[in-house]
């Protein structure tokens, strides 16, 4: 038998961190830490695509459009 | 068609953020490189309702939103939740881009209302400001502002109640284990 709870679910530890970072008392229900940080990840998400580059396929389709295709294709 | 250097150069330039955009919106990749391709034919169709000076990519974005739309709409016309299926679209393919640190930050974006998304994006990630993300959504600046207020707000909740989710359990493995050794 095993008696060990789970512990420290009440833990405000973020809270605490923020007041530290910056004192930026606003009034809104997010702090400035938390934006900070779903900002952080949204953008690394998108450049995560944006770093992809431009794939062949448009690269080519606008060739095919421009009516030059067949002198771009290697 | 002969197309103007300048032109194919700044369609070309937007290519990588519309897909991006795309993606997001209906969450497969697939779909949303057909989305781009779909949206490029439009806009090159209608090269000439392009106004010369005008940002490229904010034209392009609003075709692609446009069309995103009507698309959309006929869909859940036919499948009736459109919301759940992106959600399940995602979790189908949890690390289509690695980083498994997206995971949940994409599940908390999937089950925010279309609207909200596409105004965090376009402001949070595509990087346009309040009025070219209202021009591109057709709609108020004031209402561009609140949505993406609301979507902070929500996604923040989502993020905080997974993570205290993920607390207990792993809290309660860790202690079964530990139990099961000794």
């Amino acid at each position: 038998m095993n008696d060990r709870k789970p512990a420290g679910q009440q833990n405000p530890m973020e809270s605490a961190a923020t007041r530290n970072k910056k004192p930026n008392t606003k009034p809104a229900k997010l702090t400035r830490d938390v934006q900070a940080r779903l900002g952080q990840q949204l953008r690394a998400m998108y450049d995560e695509v944006v770093n992809q580059g431009v794939p062949d396929r448009f690269t080519e389709l606008l060739n095919r459009i421009d009516g030059h295709g067949d002198k771009d294709k290697q | 068609m002969a197309m103007d250097e300048s032109v194919r150069k700044a369609v070309l330039a937007a290519v990588p953020s519309l897909r991006a955009f795309a993606i997001s919106l209906c969450g497969n990749v697939d779909r949303a490189d057909d989305l781009v391709q779909e949206t490029l034919l439009r806009a090159l169709a209608n090269i000439d309702s392009f106004q010369p000076g005008t940002n490229m990519s904010a034209w392009l974005f609003t075709i692609l939103r446009n069309h995103f739309r009507s698309e959309y709409r006929k869909r859940r016309r036919e499948v009736e939740d459109g919301e759940g299926r992106y959600a399940e679209t995602l979790k189908s393919q949890p690390e289509q881009h690695g980083q498994v640190e997206f995971k949940e930050f994409r599940e908390a974006l999937s089950q925010l209302p279309s609207d909200q998304r596409e105004a965090l994006v376009l402001v949070g990630a595509s990087g346009f400001s309040y009025e070219e993300a209202a021009n591109i959504c057709g709609c108020a600046v004031g209402t561009i502002k609140s949505r993406v207020n609301r979507a902070r707000t929500r996604l923040a909740e989502l993020m905080s109640i997974d993570s205290a989710d993920e607390f207990g359990p792993d809290e309660q493995t860790r202690a079964v284990l530990a139990g099961g050794e000794r």
